[in-house]
């Protein structure tokens, strides 16, 4: 009990920063109500990207705007397969994910992975400073949120939202939904790609095969924080937070299990399940509501 | 205001599922005209109206609105010449966002979109004001989700931003159709209002063919994609459902009127 409360602020500082990822996973899947995969990818090329520039001498800002931009590029590489090439978006990411790994393998000099020292560098969170971790994390988490929240309450964030909700009322009104998609593909894998660049300077290295699986741990945290706060978290920008603490609780469920014996190599079939229940439980809600409607409640109403 | 010359689609050309929708339709609006249009299921109705908004592109002829050639323009370039209300009430406003938010999209169509709020301050009042003359009390609710609102709420928001840019033209694709009768009135003198008030070129689809006689200065039949019958003025005033009916039996070649359009008498 005591080493489960012990490593809980690790957790939280790891849970924060895939917080920050899952609001990257939370623009594209609840705001523009596509299922990108590319997540997976450019999580990963975020933190190559940075490791690779602080290894080769870059200040952190400008490693830290490298890892943001090379992001912003995979999503607009998902983009353009999805409304120029005609391909449907799960498909369009999970291509981008696959050029991915050979790109990122490149970024790594062809090594799976690639240590960034804290010894060395000057770091913005590690794991040997976790109570600075915490905030720092908390701190950078804010900044996003604050933007995103003034980004999505400008014109073209107003565009963004209505594509997401209605693609033909979007188009009646004028606003070209493809170049609402790629913006929107851009801004979350950028978000998701300075998550990567966080978790590898945490951990001390990039690894190739970091952000396997990562699409799962972000919408298990949108949906954590949907489920436990849909009820008080109206506001978009808290809606957003919600995200940051579905990640906090994902990590510390996850080091819960851990502690009570869980083989490490189960917990992403672990990850995957809970992801699937969760997203289930609102689909079974509305099944039970059916057929208590049909054969209860409403049974002496005319159907429409 | 619209000229169509010489315009053709057909869908799934050289399949088994071919199915020729508008065969070299001509028609000119003058600024101020509002034309009802009726005709049969598949008739090439709607197609019509996608073919002017740019949903599917033509296959031959041309659109010009306003002088405008915009055969070639994508739809969302198109918006800023039309104001368009769907058949679907779920079709015309995006549900996740609020009234006013809706709004505000709308009152941007046509113009260049950038980082300046998506809604200012002082815009909602103006919006307050107009969904005070709708009547239905939803200037109270600029705060809600549009996902809350009935259907015909919905229809009538879709119609308010659909003439608030002042359109070259309006489209209605039986926007009424999926409305409970008395919803449909009130939604259908919403529409004479609006249109009169902004002396908009409207183009109305309807299967009701009173409704279809009684709205507008001018009415058209369309049957097997093309036009068929097209009467304004005085004429067109004085028309019956039964004349409609008999038309319509001698076009589709005794074919009788759908159950539809007879039940809509």
């Amino acid at each position: 009990m005591m080493a489960f409360i012990n490593s809980l602020p690790g957790a939280c500082a790891q849970g924060i920063i895939w917080g920050i990822m899952a609001i990257g996973v939370f623009i594209t899947f609840r705001i523009m109500d596509i299922a990108d995969l590319s997540v997976d990818g450019s999580f990963a090329t975020g933190g190559a990207v940075m490791v690779m520039s602080m290894t080769s001498g870059l200040p952190l800002p400008v490693a830290m705007l490298l890892a943001f931009v090379s992001g912003c590029i995979a999503g607009w590489v998902t983009g353009i397969f999805h409304t120029k090439f005609g391909i449907p978006a799960i498909l369009s990411g999970i291509l981008t994910q696959l050029c991915l790994y050979s790109i990122n393998l490149r970024i790594l000099g062809g090594k799976a992975n690639q240590a960034l020292s804290a010894n060395n560098y000057k770091l913005l969170v590690s794991l040997r400073e976790v109570g600075k971790s915490l905030i720092v994390a908390f701190i950078f988490t804010a900044i996003i949120v604050v933007i995103l929240y003034r980004f999505f309450g400008t014109e073209i964030g107003h565009a963004l939202r209505a594509t997401g909700s209605n693609p033909r009322m979007a188009s009646a009104n004028g606003i070209n939904t493809d170049t609402a998609k790629i913006i929107g593909l851009i801004i979350s894998n950028g978000i998701v790609a300075l998550s990567g660049a966080l978790l590898s300077q945490y951990q001390g290295f990039a690894d190739i095969n970091m952000g396997r699986g990562a699409i799962v741990i972000g919408l298990a945290a949108v949906i954590i924080g949907e489920v436990l706060f849909h009820r008080i978290f109206k506001n978009f920008a808290l809606k957003l937070f919600g995200c940051m603490i579905g990640g906090v609780l994902y990590y510390i469920v996850l080091t819960l299990v851990l502690r009570l014996g869980f083989d490490a190599n189960d917990l992403k079939l672990f990850s995957a399940l809970v992801v699937a229940v969760f997203m289930g439980v609102p689909f079974w809600k509305n099944q039970i509501k059916a057929k208590t409607a049909n054969t209860g409640v409403a049974a002496g109403k005319e159907e429409k | 205001m619209l000229q169509i010359t010489g315009l053709s689609k057909t869908f799934n050309p050289g399949t088994i599922n071919e199915k020729v929708a508008l065969t070299d339709v001509n028609l000119t609006l003058e600024e101020g005209d509002f034309v009802t249009i009726i005709g049969g299921n598949g008739a090439g109705k709607s197609t019509l109206m996608n073919m002017i908004s740019g949903v599917f592109p033509v296959d031959a002829g041309q659109i010009l609105i306003d002088g405008v050639d915009v055969t070639k323009l994508p739809e969302f370039k198109r918006a800023k010449y039309l104001g368009r209300v769907f058949q679907d009430p779920m079709m015309g406003t995006a549900a996740n966002m609020w009234v006013s938010e809706n709004l505000a999209i709308a009152s941007r169509r046509g113009k260049r979109r950038g980082l300046s709020w998506g809604m200012k301050h002082k815009e909602q009042a103006g919006f307050k004001e107009q969904l005070a003359e709708l009547g239905l009390g939803l200037e109270d609710r600029m705060s809600t989700s549009m996902s809350l609102l009935s259907g015909g709420q919905r229809q009538a928001v879709t119609l308010l931003m659909a003439t608030m840019q002042n359109p070259k033209l309006l489209l209605l694709d039986e926007h009424t159709a999926a409305l409970d009768p008395k919803t449909a009135s009130i939604v259908l003198e919403l529409t004479d209002r609006l249109v009169s008030e902004n002396n908009l070129t409207t183009m109305m689809i309807t299967h009701n063919m009173k409704d279809a006689i009684a709205h507008g200065n001018r009415l058209i039949m369309m049957n097997n994609g093309q036009i068929v019958y097209d009467v304004k003025g005085e004429e067109k005033k004085n028309l019956t459902v039964q004349d409609l009916l008999n038309k319509f039996s001698e076009v589709s070649d005794g074919e009788f009127a759908n159950d539809r359009m007879m039940l809509s008498k």
